[in-house]
């Protein structure tokens, strides 16, 4: 909503705007002229001047023309009345865009609500085998997800692939419904200052050891005694992550953030030396509860296949 | 270039050269246009460089339109109008001379400044602060010549062609020099003066009228001129002229905020910006009246002329796109257009329907006359150049229509259960036939600037026509 201005101003606005409306009108009439003096040929008098050959005939304006011309005036006065434009005038109608919005908004709480109301009873496994519901869901993900997931889900450079059966934080029904509702704040501190240049390649090496990718051998056992001491407490002794903190398995040869013309090393470095921040926003104030749950079951049936 | 011939007592110098730089520019101009439809089909052809991508080769290709080959198009024939309708020469050689490659200068750092990716970021106002106060130290110079010449006129009435022009020229003045403020952070680098709303305000106060001044007021001055001159018909109503001109430059000036229908802009602006909006239907239509019916008794003309179908098909584009106008400015219309490929397509209809072709007609008359030639060397292809913009036209806004109502209407869709029915990328699937038939368009209109080039250059070297200094005088 718009503050109030002050007497002033809305005094300012109306009558310069009544003004151009008004001024319109008076050009008009004090120009009108009916009278029509043709000549014997049916041909009506010039003005007399010439400018470079070219004359100009004194013809009245043409009549629809003008009525068109009074029916728009006519119409803003109406409009100007029954709407908010003069000023602080609300309007005899008292519509507001704010107000048209919230009156939609209102509806489709009303209707649409009981609709996901009574789906919220149900279970999610339960839901994520009924295709009629699983419809709903997928609609529910391609307007509000597909942006950064991807229309199949399958993720993107940053976006996880909510496909697969690696999960940051859980693949659980509940464990993806609180990521929805609640948002996902992923941090990879950055670590070239405390690993230097030697460090950070080793440790790389060491990592494409953990999912058996091609590396350095000498250099992967350099890197372990790092891993142990600065990893291990988000990534777990295991390397296989924690969903607690949203900390990824790297035994899986699974990546997030490596870029198609990025060798996976070059990424793993880049991630050290860095960190990465994932930034999954809430949902709870966009989508609601209820429709959060049957989206919620959506997801889930996407890795149960 | 011919500097053979030199009129007693008018500078043509200036008119040919900006006159030539119509179609030079127009070529570049609508080149890029077509590139970037063309992108819009098969995206490949971004080449994955940052300097052709879309995001910047469209602002080049708005700014090569609107203000080199608009903007050449209206010095050229402002240049010419007023010096024969004033009967005297401009006011001065050199200044006309320095806003002539001024103007060029601008250009040029236009082009190279937009793929580098160096922007303002306001629309129909992208280029940097050196490049404004460039624009603003040549735009003052214009106005200089143009009203230092009405001022030295040897005519006593100022006629409705001038009147047309010296509002576009003080206007535009005023509108780039109040938008452009900024506050300079580097020689490339700027921001705006104005914040939030009031930002979005200025810049759309300035982005409708540089379409109803830039676009609209300077080519009706264009159209009062060459209308009647190649029909050599008197103008239908001098009274007409009066209400229509001054009810236009008035509410034009209002009509700004139906940019901003249903965004933060408070209600009472998107109001009066509807209101005034539709007040302007009437008189933008004064204008497409007072051209037709200056045809009344020399409809015949048409029949062998395609300089005149030039002009007459831009009044009724005209006409057609100054309906559209004030009816997408409604709100319940705007709600459904706005966004869309419906926008893009109204300001198409005007931009090649009217401003594109009354500059060619005029250009086509003009050409001769300031070169001393009898006409322009091949009037077959005049018409072959008119079928092809004509043509390239309707295929343009035919698409683009079409592609709107497609977008809004798949937008606004709800299933049962009251989710979206599309998802943005499925309505970008459905414009894809749209996107290809807005390109045809674009190369119709191209390969018609081609045409007018070749003819324009054959006409310059043909032999001089002997009597035609007496012709022109």
């Amino acid at each position: 909503m718009t503050e109030a201005m002050s007497g002033f101003w809305s005094a300012w606005i109306s009558i310069i705007t009544l003004g151009v409306v008004g001024g319109c009108w008076w050009l008009l009439f004090a120009n009108r002229k009916t009278d029509k003096a043709a000549d014997a040929n049916g041909e009506v008098q010039t003005t007399g001047h010439a400018a470079d050959g070219i004359e100009e005939y004194d013809n009245p304006l043409p009549r629809w023309w003008f009525l068109m011309f009074v029916g728009t005036i006519i119409f803003a006065i109406f409009y100007l009345i029954l709407y908010p434009g003069l000023g602080n005038w609300k309007g005899l109608l008292g519509w507001t865009s704010t107000g048209q919005w919230e009156e939609e908004v209102a509806y489709a709480e009303e209707y649409y609500a009981p609709i996901f109301q009574d789906f919220a009873k149900i279970e999610i496994p339960t839901l994520a085998k009924d295709p009629e519901a699983m419809k709903v869901g997928q609609r529910i993900f391609q307007n509000n997800c597909s942006v950064c997931h991807g229309s199949a889900g399958k993720g993107a450079y940053g976006f996880p692939n909510l496909t697969d059966t690696d999960w940051l934080y859980g693949g659980d029904p509940e464990a993806i419904k609180y990521s929805i509702i609640n948002g996902r704040n992923g941090q990879m501190p950055a670590w070239e200052s405390v690993l230097g240049e030697e460090g950070i390649k080793n440790l790389t090496q060491y990592v494409l050891s953990l999912s058996d990718q091609q590396h350095d051998t000498t250099q992967a056992a350099a890197g372990q005694p790092l891993f142990t001491a600065m990893c291990v407490a988000c990534h777990g002794a295991d390397a296989k992550g924690m969903h607690a903190l949203g900390a990824p398995n790297l035994t899986d040869n699974v990546w997030l953030y490596k870029q198609p013309q990025q060798s996976l090393a070059e990424s793993i470095e880049y991630t050290l030396r860095y960190g990465r921040n994932g930034h999954m926003p809430a949902q709870q104030q966009y989508i609601g509860e209820d429709k959060v749950h049957i989206l919620a079951a959506y997801v889930y049936s996407l890795s149960q296949k | 270039m011919s500097t053979a011939f030199e009129h007693p007592t008018y500078n043509y110098k200036v008119v040919r050269q900006f006159a030539i730089m119509t179609v030079v520019w127009g070529i570049v101009g609508m080149f890029v246009g077509v590139w970037i439809a063309a992108q819009l089909v098969w995206p490949e052809l971004n080449f994955g460089l940052p300097w052709t991508s879309f995001g910047r080769l469209r602002p080049l290709h708005t700014n090569a339109v609107i203000f080199a080959f608009g903007g050449s198009a209206l010095f050229a024939t402002s240049y010419y109008v007023v010096q024969r309708t004033c009967q005297t020469r401009l006011f001065s050689d050199s200044l006309a001379n320095f806003t002539f490659w001024g103007w060029q200068a601008v250009i040029v750092l236009a082009a190279i400044t937009l793929p580098l990716g160096l922007t303002s970021s306001k629309e129909y106002a992208e280029l940097e602060w050196p490049i404004d106060i460039l624009i603003a130290v040549v735009w003052v110079s214009y106005a200089v010549v143009f009203l230092g010449t009405i001022k030295q006129r040897k005519t006593s009435h100022i006629y409705v062609a001038n009147w047309f022009y010296a509002a576009f020229i003080l206007t535009v003045a005023v509108l780039h020099i109040v938008n452009s403020a900024a506050v300079p952070v580097s020689l490339t680098k700027s921001y705006s003066a104005y914040a939030g709303a009031i930002d979005a305000m200025a810049q759309w106060w300035y982005g409708h009228n540089a379409v109803g001044f830039f676009l609209t007021a300077g080519f009706l001055g264009m159209m009062y001129y060459f209308v009647p001159k190649q029909a050599e018909r008197p103008v239908y109503s001098y009274r007409l002229s009066i209400v229509h001109f001054w009810a236009l430059i008035t509410t034009y000036m209002w009509a700004g905020s139906h940019h901003l229908h249903y965004t933060a802009l408070p209600d009472w602006t998107q109001s009066v910006g509807m209101i005034m909006s539709l007040i302007l239907l009437a008189p933008s239509w004064g204008g497409m009246i007072n051209g037709m019916m200056t045809l009344s008794g020399a409809w015949h003309k048409l029949r062998h002329d395609p300089i005149l179908r030039f002009l007459v098909v831009s009044l009724s584009f005209y006409g057609m796109s100054t309906f559209e106008g004030p009816m997408m400015s409604i709100k319940t219309v705007n709600a459904l257009s706005h966004y869309t490929d419906w926008t893009i397509g109204h300001v198409h209809a005007g931009a090649l329907g009217w401003v594109a072709m009354i500059s060619i007609g005029s250009i086509y008359h003009l050409i001769p006359r300031v070169f001393n030639k009898g006409q322009m060397f091949s009037t077959n292809l005049i018409n072959v150049h008119f079928w092809l913009a004509t043509v390239g036209t309707v295929l343009y806004i035919a698409s683009m229509w079409v592609n709107g109502i497609l977008q809004g209407l798949m937008w606004r869709a709800v299933n049962i259960d009251g989710t979206l029915m599309y998802s943005f990328v499925e309505a970008l699937e459905a414009s894809h036939p749209g996107f290809f038939v807005r390109w045809l368009g674009g190369c119709f209109w191209v390969v018609g600037m081609l045409i007018m080039a070749y003819n324009v250059t054959m006409t310059v070297k043909s032999p001089a026509a002997q009597n035609a200094v007496a012709q022109t005088a």
